[in-house]
């Protein structure tokens, strides 16, 4: 589908809810301008807020391939970008010496050629394969790389384009869609934040996540989800060194229908508190009397 | 006066020795203006004509200032220069009583400013040469002595001199290896791309492998100030120091905490020192205050330890230990810092006097958790604080760890 094609927030809005992502109006925005302005999406925001699920949405949304660099330490442009095929490079010297024949300087051109290259994520999303429509790029927790690889997203960013010195500049024909996402573990260079359009994504509220849980998780019951929502949104208001994230409220709640729970007590809290908590020091704060107190209040919550 | 008598008295009428003069100004303010850009000011004086202040002015800013940062000093030095040499006496008039103990600059005036204007030049030449004479004559013996001496117990000219020295030290922490790589001749991993480069260069059978190694590079680092009443002293102080470290190289954090915590890394990166000062003076709303040392540290870990404590992280803490909370929870926060950074340094100013003990209660509980324990009080120690940085960590905590480890097992 082209971009073009998503014409209002409220279309954008549409996109997302048709393949099961519930967005707030605010996040629908950001990304309707994304995709109007082609600019690049910056999503910061904690773990298991569904960040990189918008890219995977979005992908399918728009029916086009997702393309996605998951950043590290050390992340250059061998794996990143592209990267020469030596092993057939070798055999075509040799292949091209046992022949004989061959002028040196011919043989070097010859083996710098689209043929031996083998394409990383960020070629492959500014250079589909023909005819392909241009994908969307996930550049999936930025903060994981070092600053240099961040220098090297700039020229990326701002011009769609890479220079590989043996072949020369490759431009994208139609930009990617790119997000961008990042933990936050450091801060991300104003550079390229400013190419970027930034979005941070919050914690839903009770009744979007509600909602989120209803369409991920359709096993729970109506009131058990309503349950699940009303305690983990308690629990976000508490002093925690990490709040749980949607992620986690869904694995909470698949938990609980494994167990065939069809109401929160203290004791199955208790029990399966893991899979919402994953700090020694948080699943300590909530003691019996605090998961009692939670649960009390969650069953006790208007709809 | 004709446009040609004009152009010829240039080089040794009044307009030619006004801007040496406000060169030198501008010089003894901070901005660096080499001798070649007086002559390329004249020239540019020439270009534009005398006619218009505004382009006057812009001729000398794109000829002297070639830094952003200077902008601000090179404006307000124009404006008291060149508006009217009766301001400039009016001025230093102003500030000369102060040596008696009287009357204020006026307080736009940034005091750097002031003091560059302050020695009335009646000859240039003379002027010059006598201050670099007092300068040469000044600073073996005084450093030597300002080098001991405690920051609490220096005057205000002292205090100066110092911030000086301060700016010029460096703190070079141990390079770690990190996962990227370079060309190096002897590497743990072949070059491919290198090799077969080479390859195609080189006649014959044999191609000559090349390497690569990974590179090595300095650990961020992240300052915890306390700026309470008691460091009050110091603190002031060793900002100029943070101020310095911080614009030296990439990855340092400074945050000051008293009753609550500020990351005052921003507002430091301004070049100027004056102008960096300033901001964080806005900035920080708890200066010479209590401390709660335990809860602006669980307020960092909790809030900044994930952003900022990455990539091996070394984390300086400048405080004197003295908690209003009584050390309550404190070496819990310690603890959970600790372990979140690769080395933790404490920088405490009680440490200079001999009989120092680890009574309060807050020293007793944030003792056990640190890696380093050295003085700050003075110059000297600082100087030695890069030279233990420089070191890697102390084996202490390790060892109480293994300790540790042992009697459970």
């Amino acid at each position: 589908m082209e971009t073009s094609a998503i014409a209002s927030v409220d279309a954008t809005l549409a996109l997302l809810e048709a393949q099961n992502y519930v967005a707030d109006r605010r996040l629908a925005t950001a990304v309707f301008l994304a995709l109007r302005m082609r600019r690049p999406l910056f999503l910061e925001g904690e773990a298991g807020v569904g960040k990189t699920e918008i890219a995977k949405v979005l992908a399918a949304g728009l029916a086009r391939p997702l393309v996605r660099l998951q950043c590290y330490e050390g992340l250059d442009t061998a794996s990143a970008v592209y990267e020469w095929n030596y092993p057939r490079q070798m055999i075509e010297i040799r292949l091209a010496e046992a022949a004989g024949g061959v002028e040196r300087s011919e043989l070097a051109h010859d083996i710098f050629t689209t043929r031996f290259l083998l394409r990383r994520p960020l070629l492959q999303a500014l250079a589909p394969d023909q005819g392909g429509p241009a994908p969307v790029l996930l550049i999936d927790e930025l903060d994981r790389a070092d600053e240099p690889f961040e220098a090297y997203l700039l020229e990326v960013l701002s011009d769609y384009q890479v220079t590989i010195p043996e072949l020369g500049t490759i431009r994208a024909q139609t930009p990617p869609v790119v997000v961008i996402t990042s933990n936050r573990t450091r801060e991300i260079h104003d550079a390229i934040k400013r190419r970027c359009l930034y979005h941070w994504v919050d914690y839903p509220d009770a009744a979007r996540e509600l909602a989120i849980v209803r369409r991920k998780c359709p096993a729970a019951s109506e009131s058990l989800a309503r349950e699940i929502v009303a305690f983990t949104q308690r629990l976000r208001a508490l002093d925690l060194f990490k709040a749980p994230g949607i992620a986690e409220t869904l694995d909470w709640a698949e938990a609980l229908v494994a167990l065939d729970r069809i109401t929160l007590d203290p004791q199955t809290v208790a029990d399966t508190l893991g899979a919402l908590l994953k700090y020694q020091d948080d699943v300590g704060a909530i003691t019996p009397d605090v998961a009692a107190r939670l649960v009390r209040e969650a069953q006790g919550a208007p709809a | 006066m004709t446009r040609t008598a004009f152009l010829d008295a240039l080089p040794h009428g009044r307009l030619a020795e006004n801007v040496l003069h406000f060169v030198r100004v501008l010089r003894a303010a901070g901005v660096p203006v080499g001798p070649a850009k007086v002559l390329d000011a004249l020239a540019a004086v020439e270009a534009v004509g005398l006619a218009n202040r505004t382009d006057f002015r812009e001729a000398l800013a794109t000829v002297l200032v070639s830094r952003h940062e200077h902008q601000a000093i090179f404006e307000q030095a124009f404006d008291l220069f060149w508006r009217n040499p009766r301001l400039l006496e009016r001025l230093l008039a102003a500030l000369l009583p102060k040596v008696r103990g009287r009357a204020e600059a006026p307080d736009d005036v940034p005091a750097r400013l002031a003091q560059a204007m302050l020695p009335p030049p009646a000859r240039h030449d003379e002027a010059v040469e006598q201050a670099t004479e007092l300068d040469a004559a000044f600073s073996f013996s005084a450093r030597e002595v300002l080098q001991k001496k405690d920051f609490a117990t220096m005057t205000a000219g002292e205090l100066t001199e110092v911030r000086e020295l301060l700016r010029t030290i460096k703190l070079p922490l141990p390079q770690r290896r990190v996962r990227r790589t370079v060309a190096a001749a002897r590497g743990h991993a072949i070059d491919l791309r290198a090799t077969l480069r080479r390859g195609l260069g080189a006649s014959g059978a044999l191609t000559p492998l090349r390497f690569r190694t990974r590179r090595r590079r300095t650990p961020p680092l992240v300052v915890l100030c306390d700026i309470s009443g008691s460091m009050d002293r110091y603190a002031r102080m060793l900002l100029h120091f943070l101020h310095a470290i911080t614009n030296d190289r990439h990855r340092v954090h400074v945050l000051t905490f008293g009753t609550r915590l500020t990351n005052i890394t921003r507002q430091l990166r301004h070049r100027d020192v004056d102008v960096a000062l300033a901001r964080v003076a806005d900035a920080v709303e708890d200066w010479a205050g209590g401390t709660r040392i335990g809860r602006c540290l669980g307020e960092f870990n909790r809030h900044w330890s994930r952003r900022l404590l990455g990539q091996n992280a070394v984390v300086l803490l400048i405080s004197d230990g003295l908690d209003a909370d009584a050390g309550d929870g404190l070496a819990f926060e310690a603890e959970r810092l600790a372990k979140s950074c690769s080395r933790l340094v404490w920088l405490n100013p009680l440490l200079r006097y001999a009989g120092f003990e680890a009574r309060p209660a807050g020293v007793r509980a944030l003792l056990p958790h640190v890696d380093d324990f050295l003085p700050v009080h003075n110059l000297e120690k600082l100087t030695d604080l890069a030279r233990v940085l420089a070191k890697p960590a102390a084996r202490a905590r390790s060892l109480n760890r293994l300790s540790m480890a042992t009697t459970v097992a």
